[in-house]
Protein backbone atom coordinates (compact mmCIF):
# COMPACT_ATOMS: atom_id res chain seq x y z
CA UNK A 1 0.00 0.00 0.00
CA UNK A 2 2.61 2.83 1.03
CA UNK A 3 4.40 1.25 -2.23
CA UNK A 4 1.14 3.15 -3.99
CA UNK A 5 2.37 6.61 -1.95
CA UNK A 6 6.11 6.15 -3.36
CA UNK A 7 4.90 5.58 -6.37
CA UNK A 8 2.27 8.57 -6.83
CA UNK A 9 5.16 10.65 -5.29
CA UNK A 10 7.41 9.94 -8.12
CA UNK A 11 4.53 10.68 -10.58
CA UNK A 12 3.91 13.83 -9.17
CA UNK A 13 7.95 14.76 -8.79
CA UNK A 14 7.75 14.01 -12.88
CA UNK A 15 5.25 16.63 -13.82
CA UNK A 16 6.71 19.20 -11.71
CA UNK A 17 10.00 18.58 -13.42
CA UNK A 18 7.91 19.49 -16.79
CA UNK A 19 6.98 22.84 -15.50
CA UNK A 20 10.25 23.49 -13.64
CA UNK A 21 11.76 23.03 -17.40
CA UNK A 22 8.88 24.78 -19.41
CA UNK A 23 7.85 27.24 -17.05
CA UNK A 24 7.40 30.41 -19.08
CA UNK A 25 8.29 32.53 -15.97
CA UNK A 26 11.13 32.48 -13.36
CA UNK A 27 8.80 32.40 -10.44
CA UNK A 28 7.01 29.10 -12.33
CA UNK A 29 10.17 27.65 -11.90
CA UNK A 30 11.01 28.43 -8.46
CA UNK A 31 7.88 27.42 -7.42
CA UNK A 32 8.16 24.18 -9.16
CA UNK A 33 11.74 23.68 -7.61
CA UNK A 34 10.18 24.67 -4.08
CA UNK A 35 7.72 21.53 -4.46
CA UNK A 36 9.97 19.16 -6.25
CA UNK A 37 12.02 19.48 -3.33
CA UNK A 38 9.22 18.90 -0.99
CA UNK A 39 8.68 15.65 -2.82
CA UNK A 40 11.74 14.95 -2.44
CA UNK A 41 11.57 15.34 1.43
CA UNK A 42 8.32 13.05 0.85
CA UNK A 43 9.78 10.48 -0.71
CA UNK A 44 12.21 10.11 1.37
CA UNK A 45 10.36 9.86 4.40
CA UNK A 46 8.11 7.34 2.54
CA UNK A 47 11.16 5.58 1.32
CA UNK A 48 12.56 5.55 5.11
CA UNK A 49 9.32 3.49 5.99
CA UNK A 50 9.86 0.59 2.94
CA UNK A 51 13.02 -0.52 3.77
CA UNK A 52 12.17 -0.02 7.45
CA UNK A 53 14.91 2.43 8.83
CA UNK A 54 13.98 5.08 10.80
CA UNK A 55 17.25 6.56 10.92
CA UNK A 56 17.22 8.12 7.29
CA UNK A 57 14.32 10.24 8.13
CA UNK A 58 16.22 12.97 9.70
CA UNK A 59 17.96 13.40 6.10
CA UNK A 60 14.11 14.18 5.14
CA UNK A 61 14.31 17.19 7.70
CA UNK A 62 17.70 18.37 6.82
CA UNK A 63 16.13 18.66 3.17
CA UNK A 64 13.11 20.57 4.33
CA UNK A 65 14.97 22.87 6.10
CA UNK A 66 17.76 23.50 3.07
CA UNK A 67 14.90 23.81 0.69
CA UNK A 68 13.68 26.83 2.43
CA UNK A 69 16.98 28.26 2.40
CA UNK A 70 17.31 28.06 -1.10
CA UNK A 71 14.30 29.39 -2.13
CA UNK A 72 14.52 32.43 0.36
CA UNK A 73 18.29 33.34 -1.99
CA UNK A 74 16.72 33.10 -4.59
CA UNK A 75 13.49 35.28 -4.19
CA UNK A 76 16.04 37.51 -2.29
CA UNK A 77 18.56 37.63 -5.22
CA UNK A 78 15.23 38.76 -7.42
CA UNK A 79 13.75 41.65 -5.08
CA UNK A 80 16.53 43.01 -4.01
CA UNK A 81 19.34 41.95 -6.58
CA UNK A 82 22.00 41.49 -4.15
CA UNK A 83 21.88 38.57 -1.69
CA UNK A 84 24.21 40.67 1.43
CA UNK A 85 21.44 43.39 1.50
CA UNK A 86 20.10 43.39 4.72
CA UNK A 87 19.30 46.63 6.36
CA UNK A 88 15.90 48.40 5.71
CA UNK A 89 17.36 51.29 3.72
CA UNK A 90 18.29 49.17 0.45
CA UNK A 91 14.52 48.23 0.44
CA UNK A 92 12.43 50.34 -1.62
CA UNK B 1 10.84 -4.03 -6.43
CA UNK B 2 10.24 -0.82 -5.44
CA UNK B 3 13.47 -0.18 -5.05
CA UNK B 4 13.99 -0.36 -8.74
CA UNK B 5 11.26 1.68 -10.14
CA UNK B 6 12.69 4.25 -7.09
CA UNK B 7 16.12 3.93 -8.80
CA UNK B 8 15.36 4.38 -12.15
CA UNK B 9 13.16 7.29 -11.99
CA UNK B 10 15.38 9.00 -9.57
CA UNK B 11 17.77 8.34 -12.07
CA UNK B 12 15.84 9.42 -15.34
CA UNK B 13 15.34 12.55 -13.28
CA UNK B 14 18.89 13.17 -13.06
CA UNK B 15 19.42 12.90 -16.58
CA UNK B 16 16.44 15.24 -17.53
CA UNK B 17 17.62 18.02 -15.22
CA UNK B 18 21.51 17.57 -16.00
CA UNK B 19 20.72 18.03 -19.77
CA UNK B 20 18.37 21.06 -18.57
CA UNK B 21 21.32 22.61 -16.42
CA UNK B 22 23.46 22.81 -20.05
CA UNK B 23 20.65 23.72 -22.58
CA UNK B 24 18.89 26.12 -20.66
CA UNK B 25 20.39 29.72 -21.09
CA UNK B 26 19.74 31.93 -18.63
CA UNK B 27 21.92 31.51 -15.85
CA UNK B 28 19.43 31.46 -13.08
CA UNK B 29 17.85 28.94 -13.90
CA UNK B 30 20.97 26.50 -14.39
CA UNK B 31 21.57 27.29 -10.99
CA UNK B 32 18.16 26.21 -10.01
CA UNK B 33 18.26 23.16 -12.06
CA UNK B 34 21.84 22.31 -10.75
CA UNK B 35 19.96 22.83 -7.36
CA UNK B 36 17.77 19.80 -8.51
CA UNK B 37 20.37 17.84 -9.40
CA UNK B 38 22.66 18.10 -5.96
CA UNK B 39 19.10 17.25 -4.45
CA UNK B 40 18.52 14.63 -6.69
CA UNK B 41 22.34 13.17 -6.22
CA UNK B 42 21.47 13.55 -2.44
CA UNK B 43 18.48 11.09 -2.84
CA UNK B 44 20.09 8.64 -4.67
CA UNK B 45 22.57 8.51 -2.39
CA UNK B 46 19.79 7.68 0.62
CA UNK B 47 18.56 4.68 -1.62
CA UNK B 48 22.14 3.69 -1.74
CA UNK B 49 21.50 3.35 2.25
CA UNK B 50 24.88 6.34 2.33
CA UNK B 51 23.35 8.61 4.82
CA UNK B 52 26.44 10.35 5.71
CA UNK B 53 26.96 10.97 2.63
CA UNK B 54 23.31 12.22 1.76
CA UNK B 55 23.81 14.84 4.59
CA UNK B 56 27.11 16.48 3.21
CA UNK B 57 25.48 16.52 -0.01
CA UNK B 58 21.95 18.00 1.14
CA UNK B 59 24.02 20.18 3.22
CA UNK B 60 26.73 21.53 0.54
CA UNK B 61 25.54 20.89 -2.54
CA UNK B 62 21.82 21.78 -2.38
CA UNK B 63 22.29 24.08 0.23
CA UNK B 64 25.53 26.50 -0.02
CA UNK B 65 26.47 25.76 -3.23
CA UNK B 66 23.32 27.05 -4.46
CA UNK B 67 23.36 30.08 -2.01
CA UNK B 68 27.29 30.96 -3.35
CA UNK B 69 26.25 30.48 -7.03
CA UNK B 70 23.51 33.16 -6.72
CA UNK B 71 26.31 35.29 -4.25
CA UNK B 72 28.43 34.74 -7.37
CA UNK B 73 25.51 35.59 -9.75
CA UNK B 74 25.14 38.92 -8.41
CA UNK B 75 28.84 40.26 -8.78
CA UNK B 76 27.89 39.55 -12.82
CA UNK B 77 27.87 42.27 -15.02
CA UNK B 78 24.23 43.22 -16.12
CA UNK B 79 24.71 43.17 -19.90
CA UNK B 80 23.99 39.79 -21.45
CA UNK B 81 26.69 37.95 -22.99
CA UNK B 82 25.90 35.36 -25.76
CA UNK B 83 28.37 32.47 -25.60
CA UNK B 84 27.76 30.34 -28.15
CA UNK B 85 30.84 28.68 -29.34
CA UNK B 86 31.03 27.33 -32.73
CA UNK B 87 33.42 24.48 -33.45
CA UNK B 88 31.31 21.66 -31.14
CA UNK B 89 32.90 18.94 -32.84
CA UNK B 90 36.33 18.27 -31.25
CA UNK B 91 34.72 19.23 -28.20
CA UNK B 92 32.13 16.46 -28.28
CA UNK B 93 35.06 14.17 -29.53
CA UNK B 94 37.47 14.78 -26.34
CA UNK B 95 33.90 14.30 -24.24
CA UNK B 96 32.96 11.24 -25.29
CA UNK B 97 36.81 9.85 -25.00
CA UNK B 98 36.59 10.89 -21.73
CA UNK B 99 33.50 9.31 -20.95
CA UNK B 100 34.92 6.27 -22.58
CA UNK B 101 37.84 5.90 -20.85
CA UNK B 102 36.02 6.44 -17.60
CA UNK B 103 33.89 3.62 -18.13
CA UNK B 104 36.50 1.58 -19.12
CA UNK B 105 37.81 2.44 -15.66
CA UNK B 106 35.06 1.17 -13.73
CA UNK B 107 35.27 -2.01 -15.44
CA UNK B 108 37.70 -3.24 -12.59
CA UNK B 109 36.03 -1.78 -9.56
CA UNK B 110 34.05 -4.67 -7.37
CA UNK B 111 30.33 -5.16 -7.95
CA UNK B 112 27.80 -2.36 -5.81
CA UNK B 113 27.76 -4.18 -2.48
CA UNK B 114 30.24 -6.67 -2.84
CA UNK B 115 31.59 -8.04 0.55
CA UNK B 116 34.67 -9.62 -0.80
CA UNK B 117 36.59 -6.20 -2.01
CA UNK B 118 39.36 -5.18 -0.92
CA UNK B 119 38.00 -2.83 1.17
CA UNK B 120 36.22 -4.82 3.45
CA UNK B 121 38.59 -7.42 3.85
CA UNK B 122 40.92 -4.98 5.47
CA UNK B 123 40.37 -3.15 8.57
CA UNK B 124 36.57 -2.94 8.25
CA UNK B 125 35.98 -6.13 10.50
CA UNK B 126 38.66 -4.58 13.24
CA UNK B 127 36.58 -1.32 13.45
CA UNK B 128 33.63 -2.70 13.73
CA UNK B 129 34.73 -5.04 16.16
CA UNK B 130 36.32 -2.38 18.41
CA UNK B 131 35.63 0.99 17.14
CA UNK B 132 32.48 1.08 19.83
CA UNK B 133 34.61 -0.04 22.77
CA UNK B 134 37.77 1.96 21.90
CA UNK B 135 36.58 5.17 20.85
CA UNK B 136 32.95 4.78 22.95
CA UNK B 137 30.94 6.91 20.08
CA UNK B 138 28.27 4.70 19.05
CA UNK B 139 28.00 5.81 15.43
CA UNK B 140 31.02 3.81 13.43
CA UNK B 141 31.31 6.48 10.37
CA UNK B 142 32.00 9.04 13.22
CA UNK B 143 34.22 7.12 15.34
CA UNK B 144 36.52 6.15 12.44
CA UNK B 145 36.40 9.51 10.88
CA UNK B 146 37.00 11.52 14.23
CA UNK B 147 39.23 9.41 15.98
CA UNK B 148 41.19 6.80 14.04
CA UNK B 149 41.83 9.04 10.75
CA UNK B 150 41.45 12.26 13.23
CA UNK B 151 44.57 13.69 11.18
CA UNK B 152 43.31 12.79 8.08
CA UNK B 153 39.85 15.16 9.26
CA UNK B 154 42.18 17.66 10.62
CA UNK B 155 43.73 18.08 7.16
CA UNK B 156 40.53 18.15 5.41
CA UNK B 157 39.02 20.83 8.08
CA UNK B 158 42.53 22.97 6.69
CA UNK B 159 41.11 22.64 3.28
CA UNK B 160 38.11 23.47 3.77
CA UNK B 161 38.73 26.42 5.94
CA UNK B 162 41.20 27.65 3.16
CA UNK B 163 38.73 27.11 0.28
CA UNK B 164 35.75 29.77 2.43
CA UNK B 165 38.55 32.17 2.78
CA UNK B 166 39.09 31.87 -1.00
CA UNK B 167 35.18 32.87 -1.57
CA UNK B 168 35.37 35.46 0.93
CA UNK B 169 38.05 37.06 -0.60
CA UNK B 170 36.48 36.89 -3.91
CA UNK B 171 32.83 37.54 -3.25
CA UNK B 172 33.34 39.81 -0.66
CA UNK B 173 35.52 41.94 -1.93
CA UNK B 174 35.80 46.36 -1.46
CA UNK B 175 33.57 46.13 -4.87
CA UNK B 176 30.18 47.02 -3.95
CA UNK B 177 27.34 44.26 -5.61
CA UNK B 178 27.15 45.63 -9.35
CA UNK B 179 23.27 44.55 -9.25
CA UNK B 180 20.50 42.10 -10.57
CA UNK B 181 20.23 41.06 -14.28
CA UNK B 182 17.09 41.08 -14.02
CA UNK B 183 16.30 44.65 -12.84
CA UNK B 184 19.03 46.29 -13.68
CA UNK B 185 17.96 50.05 -13.18
CA UNK B 186 17.04 49.12 -9.79
CA UNK B 187 20.60 47.52 -9.18
CA UNK B 188 22.32 50.96 -10.12
CA UNK B 189 20.20 53.03 -7.79
CA UNK B 190 20.78 50.75 -5.04
CA UNK B 191 24.64 50.55 -5.97
CA UNK B 192 25.33 54.55 -5.88
CA UNK B 193 23.06 54.05 -2.76
CA UNK B 194 25.52 52.11 -1.36
CA UNK B 195 28.20 54.22 -1.96
CA UNK B 196 27.26 57.17 -1.06
CA UNK B 197 25.83 56.02 2.24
Amino acid sequence: MIEIVALVLLLSMGIILIRALLGPSLFDRILAVNVFSTKTALLIAVYAWIIDRPDILDIAIVYALINFIAVIAFLKLIVRGDLAASSPEHQR
Amino acid sequence: MIELIVNSALLLFLLIVAIAVVRLRQLLVSVMMFGLYSLLTASIFVVMLAADVAFTEAAVGAGIATVLMLAALARLPAEKEEARSRGQFWPLVLVTATGVLLIYGTIDMPGFGNADTAAHRGVAAQYIENAPVETGIPNMVTSILASYRGLDTLGEVLVIFTAGLGVLLVLGGIHPAIGSRLNSQEGQSSDTQEQSG
